[in-house]
């Protein structure tokens, strides 16, 4: 544990890649092979299911350290991190644990699943009582699932490979999937010619950069393909040994969540894969996504949802054929191949390919995307490579333009982590008869000189408070823009809005000219 | 209050504190004809009053602060003055050099305002002297418990690591810390012998002021006279981080000496490689010491995070209050002058 949470602090206490990858070799070639596979579990963001409840944590951290509640939550808004805020809580620490994380992760912290709350209690204090203070903070991390350090997955499979002696994109594709962190995981992964494992594994997802600049800079038409963007779950659809396995782009295994998909996987071709975005579909368009998050809320999907919201996979992309990896091929072959093998009259949809002739065609189009329900074009290069991560230069989104709305800032509260202590949570308002009402939550698209500025208004304006949230003087007024919006009965505007940003700070408007309720009905149409 | 002729010895007017029976305030926040100032912080110290009292090893710092050619009058730690009906007197608060309490006493009543305060020692100050009182207006800057100090000798210790081992990858090493006290504080205490050690003109300016006072600091050389940065320790004030000035110095490490760097987002956000956790205000365990040490009758709380100290004080049975600063609950290092 004394290696690992002295990595944790290496990662933490630089802002240069090049130091947060030698860090991570370092560690991980001095670690024993299952420490260096739980290392590696954690650093790319994967959790043990949860173990125990939080705020069951926050009272026995509370009884460690003799304050009260209200001072536990006032000390929780200064710092913006609860594993961060329990360890500084702790008296000072008197010894330090020389024992291996494998031993903490496996004997100390996957039992608390099993025992009851008095035995837990008893287990963690005992535990935060054998470390120091950087181990208390690194534990409480594993134990809240929080575990992110400022280490993106690309960094983690960099210094893998590199202790590896392999490429990064070969460590990304062993890293997907299930796999459990065992010392012989770890030796799997560092061998040269690894055997493939699992059967389930997916391939790393190509991601598409937004286009920046002007259409007409990526030249002839002709080179790309253009597709349009659909808004729903990305995924692979993996049909191997006479099984369908699905795999979201959150690395989740959802197969059970989609019986269309496991049927269509059954009329594939042994060895196949295909990279394609999950919708809900009828009438050969897609559903709303509201209609997805009714479906995805349900834990048994009886037959009256599954006629209400059927799904299908958008599928544009083909990654492995007759059992062989063809990431390298072209888009334009492995299109050609994907077209050939889509069994007729099932839940695969090709994706359209979307025809014009100039850019100022497709300009045109785009217009129309809203009324598509999609959200404007991807375009990829016919000669592209199927990549590992998001790239630049081959594959692109074109997205239509955003709505916008002017909305008066009303509540405030403090953000969490880097942000922690300073106002950064903000909630809108817009008008509804003189009056004005909660429309939308953002917390982006300021910049931090604009942030400061923003917190010293919220400190200078406060006029009432419900805990950590502050009401403030509605006086500044801001443009946001949304991706989507839908009628909602549950927010008190009647409306909710999709990824809601702050897109400028208006400082030329009064919140009198902000918009109403109608200006923004009129929207849904 | 408790006092015998119905009339508190302080009240909060939109000047600031204002002692009525002395005809003087403390601290004041704008323009007045008396100001007893606790130390020349900026948000302490404001230029524009007639007339200064202050603790005789301050008198320089303050000078810097609010002209030439204004009234100072300084006095040594403990020595009594009469202002009008009441007789007020100066004390250590160990927070930077010339730091005072201000002591007032009329008739056998004692208030007493620390300014800024630490416990821990300091190198470069007198240290933080406490005093009985009724009334005890104190900073709650770090109001919360959870800040607590390490040992300053552990954090310098990291301070010597931090700076050797970027002389081994050829960095500089810019420290920021705060022109007035911590730099100083930080001067005093770090080993010169690791390698050549540079000053913003700012951090040289204090330097200077304290060395005429016969306060030991490690050599240092004004960065403006300086060419070879690798493997040398630069200590700035924190507003040059991110700007031109910082960019001259080829490969560096940035690090920020403060007690805001207990908290890591507080460090992340300004995007600083490291923070050395080293206040020159009272931590949590700090400030509740010198309260009781006061056994004073009532607290009033100021500077910082004030409604939680209250709250905790009030739940231990001591009388307390939040006296309103400038505005609600502003919280980060004040605004430091930088200069060219």
């Amino acid at each position: 544990m004394k290696d690992f949470a002295e990595l944790y602090a290496a990662l933490d206490r630089t802002t240069r890649t090049n130091d947060k990858v030698a860090a991570l070799i370092r560690y991980l070639k001095a670690a024993p092979p299952e420490d260096a596979a739980w290392a590696v579990h954690f650093l790319i963001g994967r959790r043990p299911k949860r173990l125990l409840p939080s705020r069951r944590l926050a009272e026995w951290a509370v009884e460690e350290a003799g304050i009260p509640d209200w001072l536990f939550g006032e000390c929780y808004q200064a710092v913006g991190d609860f594993a961060e805020t329990m360890a500084l809580l702790q008296p000072p620490a008197a010894t330090s644990s020389d024992r291996p994380l494998r031993y903490w992760v496996e004997d100390r912290l996957l039992p608390l699943r099993d025992v009851d709350d008095q035995t837990r209690r008893a287990r963690v204090v005992s535990a935060w009582r054998e470390m120091d203070e950087g181990q208390r903070f690194a534990w409480n991390k594993l134990i809240t699932g929080e575990f992110r350090v400022g280490v993106s997955q690309r960094l983690v499979f960099r210094a893998v490979a590199e202790v590896a002696g392999t490429t990064p994109e070969a460590v990304a594709h062993r890293l997907m999937g299930e796999w459990q962190p065992t010392a012989e995981f770890w030796r799997q992964l560092l061998a040269e010619d690894a055997p493939e494992a699992d059967l389930s594994r997916p391939y790393p997802f190509c991601l598409a950069y937004p286009l920046e600049g002007s259409v007409e800079a990526l030249g002839d038409l002709g080179a790309w393909q253009v597709e349009w963007k659909y808004d729903g779950i990305r995924a692979q659809l993996i049909r191997r040994q006479w099984q369908t396995f699905i795999w979201s782009r959150g690395e989740e295994l959802v197969t059970g969540r989609f019986p269309e998909l496991q049927a269509l996987g059954a009329l594939l071709p042994e060895g196949t894969v295909i990279d394609g975005e999950i919708l809900p579909w009828k009438q050969g368009g897609p559903l709303p996504f509201g209609q997805m998050q009714r479906r995805i809320g349900r834990k048994l999907l009886g037959p009256k949802i599954l006629a209400e919201v059927p799904v299908v996979l958008v599928g544009f992309d083909l990654l492995e054929f007759q059992g062989e990896d063809v990431r390298s091929r072209p888009l334009a072959w492995r299109r050609a191949e994907l077209e050939k093998l889509a069994p007729p009259a099932s839940a695969l949809v090709l994706s359209p390919v979307v025809e014009a002739t100039s850019w100022e065609e497709l300009a045109r189009l785009r217009q129309h995307a809203r009324a598509r329900k999609v959200e404007g074009f991807m375009l990829k290069r016919l000669e592209s490579l199927y990549r590992v991560g998001r790239r630049r230069g081959d594959w692109w989104k074109w997205k239509i333009e955003p709505y916008s709305v002017d909305a008066v800032l009303i509540y405030a509260q403090p953000g969490t982590g880097r942000r922690a202590g300073l106002f950064t949570d903000y909630t809108f308002g817009i008008w509804d008869n003189g009056k004005l009402v909660p429309f939308a939550k953002a917390y982006s698209g300021l910049d931090d000189e604009e942030i400061r500025q923003v917190d010293a208004f919220v400190r200078r304006n406060t006029i009432e408070k419900f805990g950590p949230v502050h009401a403030v003087k509605p006086e500044l007024v801001f443009e946001l823009a949304f991706e989507g919006i839908q009628a909602s009965p549950r927010h008190r505007s009647g409306i909710a809005v999709r990824f809601p940003r702050m897109a400028r700070w208006r400082h030329d408007k009064k919140p009198g000219d902000a918009d109403t309720i109608d200006t923004i009905r009129a929207l849904l149409r | 209050m408790a006092n015998n002729r119905g009339v508190p010895l302080l009240e909060l007017d939109p000047n600031g504190l204002y002692c009525a029976a002395g005809d003087f305030y403390i601290d004041p926040w704008g323009a007045v004809e008396r100001a007893v100032v606790t130390h020349a912080h900026s948000d302490h110290a404001t230029p524009g009053s007639q007339a200064y009292l202050t603790a005789r090893d301050g008198e320089a710092v303050l000078r810097a602060r609010v002209g030439p050619e204004v009234p100072i009058q300084a006095t040594a730690y403990g020595e009594e003055l009469t202002m009008g009906g009441v007789r007020i007197s100066l004390h250590p608060a160990g927070h930077v050099l010339g730091s005072a309490q201000v002591r007032i006493e009329r008739g056998g009543e004692v208030w007493v305002v620390s300014g800024d305060y630490k416990l821990a020692s300091d190198p470069t100050c007198a240290p933080f002297e406490p005093l009985r009182c009724q009334v005890f207006v104190t900073e709650s800057t770090f109001g919360l418990p959870i800040f607590r100090w390490p040992d300053a000798s552990q954090v310098i210790s990291a301070i010597h690591a931090w700076w050797r081992a970027n002389q081994q990858l050829r960095r500089a090493s810019v420290l920021f810390a705060h022109p007035l006290g911590k730099a100083q504080r930080l001067l005093a205490s770090v080993d010169p012998s690791v390698g050549p050690i540079y000053t913003h003109g700012a951090v040289e300016r204090m330097n200077h002021l304290y060395r005429e006072q016969g306060i030991v600091l490690a050599p240092t050389t004004h960065a403006a006279a300086g060419s070879c940065w690798a493997g040398a320790l630069i200590v700035a004030p924190p507003s040059c981080h991110g700007t031109a000035w910082e960019r001259g110095f080829g490969e560096f490490s940035t690090a920020f000496a403060s007690g805001w760097m207990r908290i890591r987002g507080a460090r992340r956000r300004r995007s600083l490689d490291r923070g050395f956790v080293i206040s020159d205000h009272a931590d949590w365990p700090g400030l509740l010491r010198a309260v009781e040490e006061t056994r004073a009758d009532y607290v009033w709380v100021t500077h910082g995070y004030r409604a939680p100290l209250v709250r905790w004080l009030a739940e231990h049975g001591q009388n307390a209050l939040a006296v309103e600063g400038h505005f609600e609950g502003e919280r980060d290092e004040p605004a430091e002058e930088a200069g060219p």
